[in-house]
């Protein structure tokens, strides 16, 4: 018999604290507290806004809250008056925090430039709800439903939002009818490589074991992603929640989180979460009674990339060197110490308490044919609105940079879009109509990998990029394999002497070949996925690195080698700051006269660029046929 | 054997206390060690071998198979420069390329002060406030050349106005 009653107490206690932020009598002010928030000057506005409420008299209640994902916006700072409803901000850094204050708490009106939104569905006092705000109205909060709203260190939060009652479903139901409700939610892992929950889940559950374990990755290695911070930041207990369904239906005794050292905060949002489900009996011996056992410790990763790789990560936590072995047998057949382990990615045990909370049939209506639910994303690069955005799976990924991200800085052209970081590949911009789902990103010859999505417009080239991930996977690269350790090193090399102008058309087909043998023969998918970057670079923008070859052109000007530097006579005002900011004394003239910069001894550095007025933009560059000349923007007017 | 060594080691002793003897400690015990002295030892590699039962150069073959773990003693301020994508997109070279010059040192060194050392990371997850820089954990968002010099300033001033004060 499960202690139902031990449950009811404590969803009584959570909706009371709850009510008391719902029903305030003093202003609440929620602040976007994650690492996005601190680094944009989060911590110092909200000690500035606090400072100066004491010494105005004024009081209010301060909740740290997750991350709410527009980081552009960042700082966010949400106040609650007395009277119920939260106004949404941002950003409000520490310069604008004395206004602010002002503003909001002293004339108790509104700061309508900095307005995001009311915490509303529908308009408040003339102010628009922020489901609204053109970032947020395409999104499908459900991974991130709590974050940014709730205290993510505070329990009785999460049980308000209807927490561990997926939990309870799952000891109520039994673990036969939880697997049938993953397999018929079409939970696919969201980790990159898309392998249906349920079957990973069925496969442990069946093999016959004394002991069986359940892993969470939360090493987020992928360079571009920080969609799992955001959740552990935000949310960590829809996290944890996942992990003791998860272990009950494998039959687990005992569960492990493995997150990057990376990132300490989220590290000790995991502690004290799990501090609090020993404390109320959600971990430990005969969990409410239920005859089920399971604890979680956490280990931290230590800087490996391909630890994110299932046999590597379980070679790490056994203290070894983290080095992928072959599959067959596969973790869920014999993992950890030899036994049955299941290892989930954050965002799929986050989901898992989801499905369980509001049911399958609930869950299945986000998505497309083959992907179900919805997927977060890291949206960053040359995009106006950047952040962690959450979208149902299908919709067209044009849908996700213009409206989601509101489209390309400074009004430039999109040139392609990069997913699945080092193991993903990009897309070119004429196929954004592309549904986001498993199966068409990988025809594409990209992945949907765990969440980076990196937009890149024409001042990004695209050899370089190739050139960056091959030297970050081969710098990752673990060396036991041939093909990878020895494939990657040699594809760089490639890469390398293209974009240093040295590359010769045979080095393209050289290219082809290795990316085929290093696919082919590697032994984990870090080497197996390690090509597609220059694979479908090559697919798409074969032309940008036959003019690297051929004309010796960087279209983007990127490629330092390929670039050569001048001085526009007509434009020189001869005020001497290049030739000061040279490094190699490589420009001369006189001063009020044009000066000259001397390739022989230039080493293209790119100095005399940078310190050119822009009043004058007089340097210009080439690469092959191409010149790009600066903007020339007016003098400012002194005023005053 | 000297006394400071005899301190260094009941000091690891007690670090070590709270992990079990087993070989899946490696990797607690090497961050436990790292994160009170800012390196891993050679000595702390020898009692540690001793703890777990194993020899120093199997926790040598772990340590250095992973980038986070360190054998030298950094400088009072690590600064980390993230080499992720988004920050690779939006020129995180330039920013690498004014702290090498400022500081005068290459990624992976320590200034000749002790004060500064420069590390290449690979990602912060901040890709959205793109380019990053992290110093002692505390992240700087949306870098440029010159940021990047005030902030290498700013540190530089707050010592020198500690070691004015020592004074």
């Amino acid at each position: 018999m499960i202690a139902e009653d031990t449950m009811q107490i404590l969803y009584e206690r959570a909706q009371e604290e709850w009510s008391k932020i719902e029903k305030n009598t003093l202003p609440v002010v929620y602040v976007g507290s994650a690492t996005c928030g601190r680094a944009a000057g989060a911590l110092e506005t909200e000690e500035i806004i606090k400072n100066l409420l004491i010494k105005n008299k004024k009081y209010a209640t301060f909740v740290e809250v997750g991350c709410m994902g527009p980081c552009a916006l960042e700082p966010i700072i949400m106040v609650q008056p007395s009277d119920g409803i939260p106004i949404c901000y941002g950003p409000i850094k520490p310069e604008n925090a004395e206004e602010f204050v002002r503003r909001i708490f002293l004339e108790e009106g509104v700061w309508e430039e900095k307005l995001i939104g009311v915490m509303s569905t529908d308009e408040f006092h003339g102010l628009p709800p922020i489901t609204r705000h053109p970032m947020l109205a395409p999104q499908v909060r459900n991974v991130l439903r709590n974050c940014g709203l709730i205290d993510p260190e505070n329990f009785y939060h999460y049980l308000a939002q209807g927490g561990y009652r997926g939990f309870l479903k799952a000891l109520d139901i039994g673990a036969d009818a939880v697997l049938e409700e993953i397999k018929k939610s079409g939970l696919r892992g969201r980790g990159g490589a898309g392998f249906p929950t349920w079957r990973k889940w069925s496969f442990a559950r069946e093999t016959q074991a004394d002991e069986k374990y359940l892993i969470c990755n939360a090493d987020e290695g992928d360079p571009g992603a920080f969609m799992n911070r955001s959740v552990l930041e935000g949310d960590p207990h829809s996290v944890l929640e996942g992990m003791l369904i998860a272990g009950y239906t494998i039959g687990a005794r005992h569960g492990y989180v493995y997150c990057r050292a990376e990132y300490p905060l989220a590290i000790r949002r995991l502690e004290i979460a799990i501090q609090q489900m020993y404390e109320h009996g959600l971990l430990g011996e005969n969990i409410l009674n239920s005859g089920f056992s399971f604890d979680i410790t956490i280990k931290k990763g230590a800087g490996a990339f391909v630890c994110g790789e299932e046999t590597a990560l379980i070679a790490s936590i056994e203290g070894n060197r983290g080095m992928p072995r072959p599959r067959p047998p596969f973790p869920a057949i014999s993992g950890l110490w030899g036994k049955p382990t299941v290892i989930q990615n954050v965002e799929t045990l986050a989901n898992v308490s989801l499905i369980l909370q509001r049911g399958a049939d609930w869950y299945v209506q986000y998505g497309n044919e083959n992907s179900k639910g919805t997927k977060t994303f890291a949206l960053a690069g040359k995009i106006k609105r950047t952040g962690l955005v959450e979208i149902p799976l299908g919709i067209p990924l044009r849908k996700v940079i213009f409206e989601v991200g509101g489209g390309i800085l400074d009004d430039k052209e999109v040139k392609a879009v990069q997913t699945g970081g080092p193991s993903g590949g990009c897309i070119p911009a004429e196929m954004l109509d592309l549904p986001v789902d498993y199966e068409a990103l990988t025809k594409a010859g990209s992945i949907m990998g765990s969440g980076g999505m990196i937009v890149l417009d024409e001042d990004n080239c695209m050899v370089d990029i190739a050139r960056y991930f091959l030297s970050f996977t081969q710098a990752e690269s673990c060396g036991k394999c041939t093909p990878c350790r020895v494939g990657t090193r040699a594809m760089l090399g490639i890469l390398e002497r293209i974009c240093s102008g040295k590359g010769e058309m045979m080095d393209i087909l050289r290219l082809e070949t290795l990316a085929q043998t290093i696919k082919q023969g590697s032994l984990c998918g870090l080497g197996q996925t390690a090509p597609n970057p220059v694979l479908s670079t090559l697919r798409y923008f074969r032309h940008e690195y036959e003019e690297h070859i051929k004309a010796k052109e960087c279209r983007a000007f990127v490629c330092g080698p390929l670039i050569s530097y001048h001085i526009d006579p007509e434009r020189c005002a001869g005020c001497t700051m290049c030739a000061k900011a040279c490094p190699v004394k490589a420009i001369s003239g006189k001063r009020k006269e044009p000066h000259v910069i001397d390739p022989g001894t230039c080493i293209r550095c790119g100095q005399c660029l940078r310190v050119c007025p822009t009043i004058y933009s007089a340097v210009y560059r080439r690469s092959g046929s191409r010149v790009r000349y600066e903007p020339i923007k007016e003098r400012k007017k002194k005023t005053g | 054997m000297s006394s400071s060594h005899s301190e260094l080691v009941s000091g690891l002793q007690q670090l070590f206390q709270k992990y079990p003897a087993k070989r899946s400690s490696i990797i607690p015990l090497l961050q436990e060690v790292q994160g009170h002295y800012g390196y891993i030892s050679a000595p702390a590699v020898d009692a540690m071998a001793d703890y777990l039962g194993v020899s120093a150069s199997e926790i040598y073959g772990v340590a250095s198979f992973y980038t986070q773990f360190k054998f030298t003693p950094p400088g009072k301020y690590v600064i980390q420069i993230c080499q992720g994508t988004a920050c690779h997109v939006r020129a995180s070279s330039i920013i690498l390329e004014a702290l090498r010059e400022e500081l005068k040192i290459e990624p992976g060194h320590t200034t000749p002060d002790g004060l500064f050392t420069l590390e290449r990371v690979a990602c912060v997850g901040c890709c959205a406030l793109a380019p990053v820089m992290a110093i002692n954990g505390k992240v700087y968002a949306q870098m440029t050349q010159d940021k990047v010099c005030e902030v290498i300033k700013e540190y530089r001033q707050k010592e020198e106005n500690k070691v004015g004060k020592e004074k």
